[in-house]
């Protein structure tokens, strides 16, 4: 017996009336929606991801910023990222919430050589299945957002999950839910896509940001994980590259030359195989006479053969 | 190379000694001493260690198939550099002692302007000049050394990804492959013509010695070298012994027919 919560209901026995939710159409990819222009830095998404993950609270490095630490850790997938920036001769602090990105082309699936190390949800969600993950550390290469981090203890590379549990029970992500200006948004991915062009067009008709838009890279076919920007030209500045890239080793190379450079190496196998066959040993010299295949000597052979 | 034999890493050659011994028969010439020998297969044995490792890492079409045999994907990973390690090391012996007879000379050079005959079999005698080691050997020596190198700058920048960035690590990722390539090509020509392709070359990697007839065929300045004879005189010599031999022999075996009719 399959769950029905998780299948749409079309028809029901012995049931009067019209069956609940017919006809409902669900779309299935999900994002959330961070606008940085809203956020003030109180990092409650920090401390809710923490808390929801389980995660305890580690030590950190004070580098005479805001920022609670460098960069995103291993147990520490949720970082607020400031940035002191300038508008008009006066400072503009710039903050972004930092996490995974979940890519539609995600670098870090397509550089793992572990067979289910890396998933990737119908929905968008990318996660790792630490059971299978081997510690390479290939995904830390392959991600254009300095996302996967490893574990020097458990040998294994973690990252934020986009609360995959939470979602899959039909919840928002715990950032979501502990923002208190409502920066973060959680929804289809269409919606937020919608909400945050709004936005950005709010942004640049009242606000006076001529150049705000919203952070989707078409470079990796998009993410899971979208921003509205001050300045969509210089992402950079934000600490997001303006055209993440997988490298070419985890895309073309994996994944064609690769298998050709081992096709080769099977063929290379079979060529000395038939070499052997066909072309035959070098014995050491002198060998025995060989036999001459002239159509005379065949019959002179053959003659004395038979007794 | 006037007397490779000289030019080996002889203090190690000579405390091996000690620890084995090679039985050399009449009609045989050591070939690999105890050391070289010991070498050969402990970097064999090593390569093979890092080559099954690393295959598995290699291709997501292998890694179900060999990291199992490995203990596990995670296992895999953890022992791959620690195999290469001691294969480096062991190669490095190998190096020092090899070094001198592998050096590339003008006979290497137009060794591989017969590499079509050599490998037709056509030439079923080598140049007189081919010495302890021919051109293809050396080929695959510097083969090994190369793409060692390669292997360990590159293999320590994945190892230590945390300090260099994510482009080196994606470069030598590439790299690290081509090395494996480069070898893995290498390897599959060794192993056939030390095996199917050469019969009676394989013995000298585990008993240490060759039979003469092999050594003036594959290597006949190395015969000359060592037991002092003209190779070319030496298969004549053999050439005309082996048709006396037949000839002796298919006149006893007719006497003997005769006999035996005449006894009916």
């Amino acid at each position: 017996m399959s769950n029905p919560q998780t299948f749409q209901i079309q028809e029901i026995s012995a049931h009067p009336g019209p069956v609940p939710g017919e006809g409902t159409r669900r779309e299935e990819e999900v994002c959330k929606y961070i606008d940085v222009t809203t956020c003030i830095g109180c990092k409650a998404c920090e401390v809710a991801c923490v808390e929801w993950n389980d995660h305890p609270f580690r030590e950190t490095t004070f580098d005479d910023t805001y920022q609670t630490m460098p960069s995103t850790e291993w147990n520490y997938w949720n970082l607020i990222k400031f940035a002191e920036d300038e508008r008009d001769g006066n400072l503009m602090w710039l903050m972004r919430k930092d996490q995974c990105m979940h890519c539609e082309d995600p670098g870090c699936l397509r550089a793992c050589p572990a067979d289910g190390a890396i998933i990737k949800y119908e929905n968008g969600i990318v996660d790792f299945q630490q059971d299978n993950c081997i510690g390479c550390g290939y995904c830390i290469s392959g991600c254009p957002f300095d996302i996967p981090k490893f574990n020097e203890k458990t040998k294994k590379v973690y990252k934020c999950t986009l609360c995959s549990d939470r979602v899959g029970q039909g919840l928002e992500p715990a950032c979501i839910k502990a923002c208190p200006t409502g920066c973060l948004h959680f929804g289809t991915k269409s919606e937020m896509v919608q909400i945050a062009g709004l936005r950005a067009k709010q942004l640049r008709e009242v606000s006076g940001f001529a150049n705000a838009g919203v952070y989707d890279p078409s470079s990796i076919k998009g993410t899971h994980v979208i921003y509205t920007l001050h300045d969509i030209n210089t992402p950079e500045r934000y600490g997001l590259p303006k055209n993440p890239v997988i490298p070419p080793s985890y895309t073309y190379w994996k994944w064609t030359a690769k298998p050709i450079g081992l096709l080769m190496a099977g063929l290379g196998l079979l060529a000395v195989f038939f070499h052997r066959v066909s072309v035959g040993p070098k014995l050491p010299q002198p060998e025995p006479p060989t036999i001459e295949t002239g159509p005379r000597e065949e019959i002179e052979a053959g003659r004395k053969e038979t007794p | 190379m006037s007397s490779p034999a000289n030019s080996f890493d002889e203090k190690a050659r000579g405390e091996f000694a000690q620890l084995g011994k090679t039985r050399i028969h009449r009609g045989e010439l050591l070939r690999h001493p105890v050391y070289t020998r010991f070498l050969h297969w402990s970097v064999a044995i090593f390569f093979i260690l890092s080559l099954l490792t690393g295959f598995a890492i290699y291709s997501p079409w292998l890694f179900r198939w060999i990291a199992p045999l490995c203990g596990g994907g995670a296992r895999t990973r953890a022992l791959h550099p620690w195999f290469s390690l001691v294969f480096l090391v062991f190669f490095f012996f190998q190096f020092i002692n090899w070094v001198a007879p592998m050096a590339w000379t003008a006979a290497d050079r137009r060794w591989l302007g017969r590499l079509k005959q050599y490998a037709t079999n056509e030439d079923r005698l080598e140049a007189e000049e081919v010495g302890f080691f021919n051109g293809g050997q050396k080929l695959y020596f510097l083969a090994i050394v190369l793409s060692g190198v390669l292997f360990l700058i590159t293999g320590l920048l994945m190892w230590f990804d945390n300090v260099v960035g994510r482009w080196v690590v994606a470069v030598s990722y590439v790299v690290h492959d081509l090395a494996a390539l480069l070898m893995l090509a290498g390897l599959i020509i060794h192993i056939y013509e030390g095996t199917a392709h050469q019969p009676g070359t394989f013995r000298s990697v585990i008993d240490g010695t060759v039979t003469e007839k092999w050594a003036w065929t594959h290597h006949p300045a190395w015969y000359r070298a060592v037991t002092g004879r003209d190779p070319r005189q030496a298969y004549e010599r053999e050439r005309r012994r082996q048709v006396e031999r037949e000839r002796v022999i298919e006149s006893w075996e007719r006497e003997q027919d005769e006999r035996e009719k005449l006894n009916k």
